[in-house]
């Protein structure tokens, strides 16, 4: 129930929010230098590491994928016929938001700390 | 429900018989989505900057601008049958025709930008 919510919520939202930032993204990077400065001032400070709305959209947005796609890859796994189980179907449920919890922290921790040092 | 009758169908009612097709074409480009997506993050997550000169030398390549256009058309495509799904599920009355038009103006007036942005990246190539 709650998975299935949350896949439709992070699908919608990704679609619409998603696609405006996708979009808005590559059409700055195709009109040059100014217009790409223009849109990484909305979501960056000066030296250039992301400021809180950048945070946000960005966790946001990665939650929102790695949820989706975990709750999606069940959908192909129940559209087989299986794991219609009760205990089984609660399992996977819960796998895909700590799943997709977990992509996100490596996800952000690889970005943060990983990438300075390596 | 309709009753099945020629009346019936005229009045909206009963199967429009294109459920099917909705169906498998969600499965396909969810499937699709799945490597394109995961490509997307881990190159991203990759690039040793996120500067101009960094991204436009990224995407200009062939090896990145050929999966940035397969992403949007299936992603895109993605999205526009759930969108639909989700204006069948609450809009009831006019605005779901409503509704419907303009997610299929929005999805083909966004794509077109992205791919246009994509192509004019990759044909400009890496400036001076």
């Amino acid at each position: 129930m709650t998975v299935s919510i949350l896949h439709r919520a992070t699908g919608d939202g990704m679609a619409t929010v998603g696609t405006l930032l996708l979009v808005w993204w590559l059409a700055a990077l195709s009109g040059g230098p100014a217009a790409y400065a223009s849109f990484q001032s909305w979501f960056t400070t000066q030296p250039g590491d992301l400021n809180i709305v950048g945070y946000v959209v960005g966790i946001g947005m990665t939650l929102s994928f790695f949820q989706h796609l975990m709750s999606g890859i069940r959908h192909l796994v129940l559209d087989t016929g299986a794991g219609y189980e009760l205990k089984r179907n609660r399992i996977f449920a819960t796998l895909t938001m700590v799943v997709s919890l977990t992509l996100t922290i490596l996800f952000w921790a690889y970005m943060i700390g990983g990438k300075t040092h390596g | 429900m309709g009753n099945g009758t020629e009346l019936g169908r005229v009045r909206g009612l009963g199967s429009s018989k294109h459920g099917s097709s909705h169906w498998f074409q969600q499965r396909l480009t969810a499937g699709a989505n799945i490597g394109l997506m995961l490509w997307l993050v881990v190159s991203v997550a990759r690039l040793p900057a996120y500067d101009y000169v960094t991204m436009v030398t990224w995407l200009s390549s062939a090896w990145a601008a050929i999966p940035m256009i397969l992403l949007i058309v299936s992603v895109f495509w993605h999205f526009k049958l759930g969108l639909t799904v989700l204006i069948e599920d609450y809009l009831h009355d006019e605005t779901r025709v409503i509704g419907t038009v303009a997610l299929n103006f929005f999805t083909v007036a966004t794509a077109a930008i992205a791919l246009f942005a994509i192509l004019r990246i990759a044909f400009a190539g890496v400036p001076a």
